[in-house]
């Protein structure tokens, strides 16, 4: 591991399961040494072990050349979510490197800013129960992380914010987060100082519970 | 540390094993050396459920997540070990909540491949048993033991011939588990969540034999189909009836009376079948575990029954019977110094876990 360079396994199971190992050097840029991912939503306890084994493996990198852990914080489906959340921090505290946390929809909207886009594009992911989970960005040429300006937030699909903005829609294809992506999201904030997310899971929606109002009569 | 001059070492005979345990409501990190506890820490959401009147999912599960990294620090240091010190690491993988499940085996997968620790995922009721080898100053459990496993979550009633190889389910709640009954019984008479403690407090004093409340599956025809098996759903139902009806002629009644006639009937039901089962399959020992354990009129009437039936009874104490990580590192531990092979990584959360799979995902 050359001096100054950043060796990071990023995780994220916002919509599938996704693990990276991503390699960014002062000199020689940033780049995603391997991906591992498991589109099915259902399984991510069961894939997250295996994920990471693969992408450590593929990549040929062992744990104590790491130098952070990449957790994407969603927002996503709760029970999912947490898993990669869950095994981001407690690879960081295992293996004694420091955790990020990234925004889920950056890793999205990145994968775009690479691909040519720019100006603002609203990303739009899967938050089941008929609703949508959103998050404007305002995307120029050469720009690194990229600039989120609004959200994430939580809105039915038919009562959207921002109607102008280009809308990167829920469609399969694009809302698959990938770790790779996310971990070089990492490595532009990195470089570039810029701001992490915060430390909280991104649910977006309170715990679905009422408040139960005293015991219920079994008489008539 | 490990000295590089020093010879490799064989699986050690008193293996550190590192136990999570994230099934229900609380979040517990235990450490183990071999049968000798370490560390026992626990973080519980159970205040956040209180106005619920009961354990909501999302929330166990979103406060599993963040209690994780903090109670692993608080273990670590009332153990005073680091990771270098662990041999292995276990984990609860079921019987539980699923999401509650899911945190604490994603966490362990996680430190065991950063750790480079091998992981044994381990059924949670056979930990409530395995705990009471790591209880202090105890003689070693004997085999067969009968275990009466009960808590908001289960009632269960096990044949326990060999902790890491022959477990066998005689009976379960077929409706509500036991600790349910109790919160379910505090709400009709006002009481705060979680009930049992205050429904021991205002049972004091009361007369158990004031209200006959009907003990679940304890009629002969049941007894034939469901000789082992727990019900509390009809005697919860008895309760709030018997109470309605009074407050419905604003007729005064004691809440000492019912409260006590109720426990009695919980515990007179749990330790006649328990009971039955030792005399049954001549099996002289009983274990108790779970946290409705902590309800002093059952831990009361246990001694009563044992003593008379010549059964040897033992309770572990408190704080190792509620959840805790101190049983799954237990179980973990035991799996070890039995030469049992780690699980391989692709085991998930199984809520519903039978207490026949021990260790899951086994390696060949
Ligand atoms: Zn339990």
């Amino acid at each position: 591991m050359s001096a100054g360079g950043e060796l990071l396994l990023a995780i994220d199971t916002s919509s599938g399961t996704s693990v990276a190992v991503v390699r960014g050097e002062r000199v020689g840029g940033r780049r995603v040494l391997s991906e591992a991912t498991e589109l099915d939503t259902m399984k991510h306890a069961e894939v997250i072990g295996l994920l990471i084994e693969r992408a450590l493996a593929e990549a040929g990198v062992v744990v104590s050349e790491l130098t952070g852990v990449v957790a994407g914080m969603g927002p996503g489906p709760f029970t999912g979510l947490r898993v990669g959340i869950a095994a981001a921090r407690a690879f960081a505290l295992g293996a004694d490197v420091p955790l990020r946390s990234v925004v889920s929809h950056d890793a999205l909207a990145f994968s775009q800013a690479q691909a040519g886009v720019t100006g603002d594009l609203l990303v739009v992911t899967d938050a089941r129960r008929r609703e949508v989970y959103w998050s404007l960005y305002r995307l120029a040429a050469n720009q690194g992380a990229p600039v989120r300006v609004d959200g994430p937030g939580l809105a039915k699909p038919d009562a959207l914010p921002h109607p102008h903005a280009l809308a990167l829609e829920a469609a399969e294809d694009s809302s698959r987060v990938s770790a790779g992506s996310l971990g070089l999201v990492a490595l532009e904030l990195l470089t570039s100082g810029g701001e992490f997310a915060g430390d909280q899971a991104l649910y977006l929606r309170s715990p679905d519970v009422t408040l139960s109002a005293g015991a219920k009569r079994v008489t008539q | 540390m490990t000295d590089a001059t020093e010879r490799p070492e064989p699986a050690p005979r008193e293996p550190v094993v590192l136990g999570i345990e994230t099934s229900c409501d609380e979040t517990g990190i235990g450490i183990v050396r071999g049968t000798t506890l370490l560390a026992n820490a626990i973080a519980s959401s159970m205040d956040e459920h209180a106005r619920y009147g009961g354990v909501v999912p999302e929330i166990a599960a979103r406060a599993h997540l963040e209690a994780l990294a903090p109670t692993i620090h608080s273990a670590l240091a009332e153990a005073r070990l680091g990771w270098s010190d662990i041999d292995a690491i276990a984990v609860t993988c079921g019987p539980g909540l699923s999401g509650a499940l899911m945190v604490g085996v994603a966490a362990a997968k996680g430190l065991a491949l950063a750790t480079g620790k091998p992981l044994y995922a381990v059924n949670h009721l056979v930990g409530h048993v395995g705990v009471d080898l790591v209880t202090p100053d105890s003689e070693p459990l004997e085999y067969p033991t009968i275990a009466l496993l009960v808590s908001g979550g289960h009632t269960s009633l096990l044949l326990v011939r060999d902790l890491v190889s022959d477990v066998e389910l005689l009976g379960e709640t077929i409706d509500d588990a036991a600790g349910e009954a109790f919160d379910k019984v505090a709400r009709v008479l006002g009481l705060p969540y979680p009930g049992g403690p205050h429904i021991d407090r205002v049972a004091v004093g009361g007369n158990p034999k004031a209200i006959r409340f009907p003990r679940g599956l304890s009629l002969p025809k049941d007894m034939a189909a469901h000789r082992y098996d727990f019900s509390f759903s009809g005697l919860k139902t008895a309760v709030a009836r018997w109470v309605e009806a009074r407050r419905d002629r604003g007729e005064e009644f004691s809440a000492a009376d019912v409260a006590a006639s109720f426990r009695e009937a919980v515990a007179d039901v749990l330790l006649t079948k328990a009971l039955a089962a030792c005399a049954d399959l001549q099996v002289p020992r009983l274990l108790l575990g779970g946290g409705v354990v902590a309800n002093a009129r059952i831990r009361e009437l246990a001694a009563e029954r044992a003593a008379a039936a010549g059964v040897t009874l033992r309770i572990p104490p408190l704080e190792l019977c509620t959840d805790n990580g101190a049983m799954i590192a237990a179980l973990g531990a035991q799996l070890i110094m039995r030469g049992h092979a780690p699980s391989e990584l692709g085991f998930g959360a199984d809520s519903t876990l039978p207490v026949t799979d021990i260790q899951v995902n086994v390696s060949q």
